[in-house]
């Protein structure tokens, strides 16, 4: 639209400046921890939990909630956008980087993308080059505690550089695939990659 | 899928709902319809160019274009709300695009029974499925299970008593949680299983539920709906905005 459409009298909150350089265009800051989701929280208990990578890989792998605690982990600070508009600063997650699982499997060279899968049935799409070098952790800990199931605990994958439906609740694995594919919201109309700093929030955006 | 492009909205009419909550209807000449249980980003702008957007559910029917009703609710520290409760005036104009979301959706030619369960607020989405059943004649049993603190909290509460005065298988129950007025028939207590228990008994173990409120309420109502039996692919779930707004 080439003609701005001013609405008369609004004026705005304006976030103070020095915090302004990390909220994305069209976001808010928000210091609650909002909870979306589709359907019912899954709670599947621990010790039916694994954590599996699967698809083209060398050989699949999968571990146990004790394989998975005993992995290396760290503390990740990161600021996190949700597309319903509002972006949360510093929030410390405990996890486990995506690097750290990948070295446990042979990728195939053909290996391009990662579905994302899940209790409950979503899943969700990312390049392989969105979740390397450190950008993407599968967390099971949340501000010192252990992640709440409606925020995605057991575990959730935190992809904190793009919109927060990439960051998959209830997380089971990876599926490496050579083609990309539409997760649940991105078969809904959201954007295939979700870019919070250029406004990918839907499709054609 | 087509880009989702901003567009052109005019405020047609202003409506008090209740203390805390009002409703914007807005005129957009290019509206293409949407399915009920969508909602829309809105975007202001002010002189200086300085933006917000925010997400809010659509309350009315997609029969009512080029109209669209957004129910908001006040939140006291907000920086949109208070600007659309406070400030806003027919004819004013603001952008807005959509409709947006796939999932919380009722499709009109869906056999299943209806369970809505709504807190506060989470009502709006679920009465643009109150209004589009009613509006395309659709058989279906539907009850709406609805929770508010008070009488005087509860949105569309007119509307919604003579709807479900017309005999054509909605069935409204409400439950007040703070404070019921003398003579008061309906439930007075949070959700719980027991209650759920009650309604679905009379909608059946086929129905389609779609749950929308704060989150301990949409957390309890999935969890309790899935105990009495529903499958998780039965209770689609939405949260009203979150604070900030």
């Amino acid at each position: 639209m080439s003609d701005r459409i001013v609405t008369r009298g609004f004026v705005g909150r304006r976030e103070q400046t020095d915090r302004g350089q990390r909220i994305p265009p069209g976001q808010y800051r928000t210091n609650d921890f909002p909870v979306l989701s589709a359907g019912p929280t899954p709670h599947t208990p621990l010790a039916e939990w694994t954590f599996r990578i699967e698809g083209l890989v060398g050989q699949p792998v999968s571990w146990s909630w004790e394989e998975f605690q005993a992995l290396p982990s760290r503390d990740f600070i990161v600021d996190i956008s949700c597309v319903t508009k509002w972006t949360k600063l510093d929030t410390r997650w405990h996890a486990v980087s995506v690097d750290t699982l990948l070295e446990h499997v042979d990728l195939d060279r053909r290996a391009a993308f990662v579905i994302a899968f899940c209790d409950g049935g979503y899943t969700t799409n990312l390049p392989i080059a969105d979740v390397v070098n450190d950008q993407a952790f599968v967390a099971y800990g949340f501000d010192g505690a252990p992640l709440a199931p409606e925020h995605g605990g057991p575990a959730r994958l935190v992809v904190p550089h793009l919109y927060f439906w990439k960051s998959a609740k209830w997380i089971r694995g990876l599926r490496l695939q050579e083609r990309d594919e539409p997760g649940f919201w991105e078969g809904f109309g959201y954007h295939n990659r979700g870019d919070p700093w250029i406004e990918e929030r839907y499709s054609g955006d | 899928m087509a880009p989702v492009t901003w567009q052109v909205a005019t405020v047609a009419d202003l409506r008090v709902e209740t203390p805390r909550v009002k409703t914007v209807s807005l005129l957009v000449p290019g509206w293409q319809s949407h399915r009920p249980g969508q909602h829309v980003d809105i975007r202001l702008t002010a002189e200086d160019g300085y933006q917000a957007q925010r997400s809010y559910s659509i309350a009315s029917a997609p029969g009512e274009q080029p109209l669209i009703a957004l129910t908001v609710e006040r939140v006291p520290d907000g920086e949109v709300s208070p600007f659309l409760h406070d400030d806003l005036m027919i004819d004013d104009r603001f952008e807005v695009r959509g409709p947006i979301g796939g999932y919380f959706v009722w499709d009109s030619a869906a056999a299943d029974p209806l369970l809505l369960v709504a807190g506060g607020s989470g009502v709006v989405p679920l009465m643009a499925i109150v209004r589009h059943r009613a509006q395309t004649g659709s058989g279906v049993p539907c009850t709406l299970l609805y929770s508010s603190r008070t009488a005087e909290d509860i949105i569309y509460a007119d509307e919604l008593a003579r709807m479900g005065a017309r005999g054509d298988g909605l069935r409204v129950v409400h439950t007040l949680t703070r404070a019921q007025p003398p003579g008061w028939s309906g439930y007075s207590r949070r959700i719980d299983a027991d209650m759920l228990g009650e309604v679905l008994a009379t909608t059946g173990a086929m129905a389609q539920a779609f749950v929308c409120g704060p989150t301990p309420l949409v957390e309890s109502v999935a969890q309790g709906l899935v105990g009495l039996g529903l499958a998780p692919g039965q209770v689609r779930t939405e949260r009203f905005g979150p604070s900030g707004g």
